[in-house]
């Protein structure tokens, strides 16, 4: 699986000038995010290492690889919730729009109004439908109740919910099933109209028929967001994404600490059928991870 | 042919065996654990009742009380009831929100610093005061610069409750999952707003169950009362904040230890009044937080 000579040589990675210049070849769009050699640490531990890419407007960016590379840090560093685990810390920059995310006056609070997150599992609040979907409103002040209303009603259509729930509004979020849950978590985060929504595996405790309505979802919202989402799905990511990040683990041979990093990242359909990297190749032809 | 039918049957009843036996055996001791129980429980309010509920009646719990000598019929609890009423939801106001917050900023804001891990260590010792202690200590730093008064009472039974508040807010704040404070945050939530309107919420039945047995507990002290409201009036004192007052417990425990009839009865219809009370706010709680709870499942 692992080849100790690559791993070895893999910590001594290229200038992130270099690097960044290797795997962005198609400069397009509007970078929403640019990553510039980004380590991130919990306490002493390196769970990433070296990551430098551009998340352009528009776009649907997929992030693939194994348990541990790190796909699920760096998309939880687009919105600072890395901030909520004690200990973690970040190097390197990462520019939003061009301001530095982690600069000194940035408010993490400010930043997650802009830049939404839907989770793995679905998280709906233990109140009704209709609040859970205006709770994002309201926080931003919006108290009027025509336009609550109004705000409901597009952020539910917008997820591809509303038929299901519009009779039902006021009952528990909690009483929808998996895949309706999530649905309302998308239409949470579509509430407050961010400008970017990250999603760390939305799909992956729900069935084909679920998993299919929420990547027809992200394909009709994307011309209004950028989306960024972390998949253990490969056919996923060739289904919904416009470019697709690879992250794999280097593995210290003397001391055994997995880091993570990203080794290739391109257009999805380019770096699937012509990977650039033997370890993105041996992945995405199914013989490693 | 029937041979071949004999092989290929499955026997699915229950193993005969060591296993089996010892499924009974905890099947029978766990019933039986019920059973011991249930039957002191179910004697002390038998008890109470048969012996309270005579004498329990409207005037009974609104009469003025009377000298021990009188019979049943004539008098009742009155001010105990109200000193009881008083004294204990003057604590309440004083320990609940105290330590509710006080939880909140153990589990949510506190984290592992070392005045938050000082504050639970010393919530934990607190439980573990002797109610008499308490009662002592609010006489000496209290009652001996401004007199007995339903005020001192209270200051003791919101002393016995607040760790109890503390602790078990605290273990009902750990229960609320952190996906749910994530995806409050976000949406771009303050830390305040995540704790107001999506953790608190969550935890709120265990909260109020915990509050409720640690009002239940107080209103039942005796101990703390007999220093800091002295007890024995037979009027009610209006004002909570100065003089001796009077409580439930402590009439149950004066009327116990008298010989005359009337006294030891109006103890028993005290004591039912007590368990009443509890039994009513226990009820009052469920409903209300049934309301505010319609959607956490």
């Amino acid at each position: 699986m692992e080849q100790p000579e690559d791993t070895v040589t893999s910590f001594r990675l290229p200038e992130p000038t270099a690097q960044q210049e290797r795997v962005v070849p198609v400069p397009a769009g509007t970078p929403v995010f640019e990553v510039k050699d980004v380590s991130i640490y919990y306490g002493s531990f390196r769970a990433v290492a070296n990551v430098s890419l551009s998340i352009y407007q528009n776009e649907i960016t997929a992030f693939i690889g194994s348990s541990g590379s790190g796909k699920t840090t760096v998309l939880r560093a687009f919105n600072r919730m890395n901030d909520l685990v004690p200990g973690a810390r970040l190097e390197g920059e990462i520019y939003y729009r061009g301001e530095p995310l982690y600069g000194k006056d940035v408010s993490p609070i400010a930043v997650r109004r802009r830049i939404g997150m839907v989770f793995q599992k679905p998280n709906p609040f233990p109140k009704s439908i209709y609040d859970n979907v205006a709770y994002g409103p309201r926080i931003n002040g919006i108290r009027n109740k025509s336009r609550l209303n109004e705000i409901v009603e597009r952020s539910l259509r917008g997820a591809a919910l509303w038929d299901e729930v519009k009779n039902r509004l006021h009952t528990s979020g909690l009483s929808l099933s998996g895949g309706q849950a999530q649905r309302l978590c998308i239409a949470r985060t579509i509430a407050v109209e961010p400008d970017v929504v990250l999603m760390d595996e939305p799909a992956s405790a729900l069935d084909p028929i679920a998993t299919g309505a929420i990547e027809d979802l992200m394909k009709e919202i994307k011309s209004q967001y950028t989306i960024v989402i972390v998949t253990h799905n490969m056919q996923q990511a060739t289904r919904v994404s416009d470019r697709t990040a690879f992250f794999s683990v280097l593995i210290n041979p003397e001391s055994d600490v997995r880091t993570g990093t990203l080794v290739e990242y391109d257009r999805t359909a380019k770096l699937f059928e012509d990977p650039r990297d033997d370890r993105t190749k041996a992945y995405v032809t199914g013989r490693m991870g | 042919m029937a041979v071949v039918t004999e092989q290929s049957s499955v026997d699915l009843r229950e193993p005969a065996g060591w296993r089996r036996t010892k499924n009974r055996i905890a099947t029978v001791l766990m019933v039986l654990s019920f059973v011991v129980v249930i039957i002191p429980l179910g004697f002390v309010l038998y008890t109470v009742i048969a012996k309270g509920a005579s004498v329990l009646g409207w005037s009974f719990l609104t009469s003025q009380i009377p000298p021990a000598v009188v019979p049943v019929g004539t008098g009742g609890i009155g001010p105990a009831v109200a000193g009881t009423l008083e004294i204990t939801a003057l604590a309440t106001v004083m320990a609940v929100p105290l330590g509710v917050l006080g939880a909140i900023y153990l589990n949510e804001y506190g984290g592992n610093r070392p005045l938050a891990r000082l504050i639970g260590f010393m919530a934990d010792v607190m439980t573990g005061v002797p109610s008499i202690v308490m009662g002592l200590f609010i006489f000496s730093i209290w009652v001996l610069h401004f007199g007995f008064s339903g005020l001192a009472g209270a200051f003791a039974l919101g002393c016995l409750m607040l760790p109890v508040v503390i602790r078990s807010s605290d273990e009902m704040l750990k229960l609320v999952p952190d996906s749910l404070r994530e995806g409050s945050y976000a949406l771009g939530a303050t830390k305040a707003r995540v704790t107001a309107t999506v953790v608190l919420p969550a935890a709120l039945p265990g909260i109020v169950s915990g509050a409720l047995l640690a009002i239940a507990r107080a209103a039942g002290e005796t101990a703390p009362l007999l220093f800091t409201i002295l007890g024995g009036l037979t009027t009610v004192n209006s004002n909570v904040f100065s003089g001796a007052n009077t409580a439930l417990p402590l009439l149950i425990f004066t009327n116990a230890t008298q010989p005359y009839i009337g006294a030891e009865a109006r103890g028993w219809g005290a004591a039912l009044t007590l368990i009443a009370i509890a039994f009513i706010l226990m009820i009052a709680a469920r409903i209300v937080t049934a309301r505010f709870t319609r959607y956490s499942r």
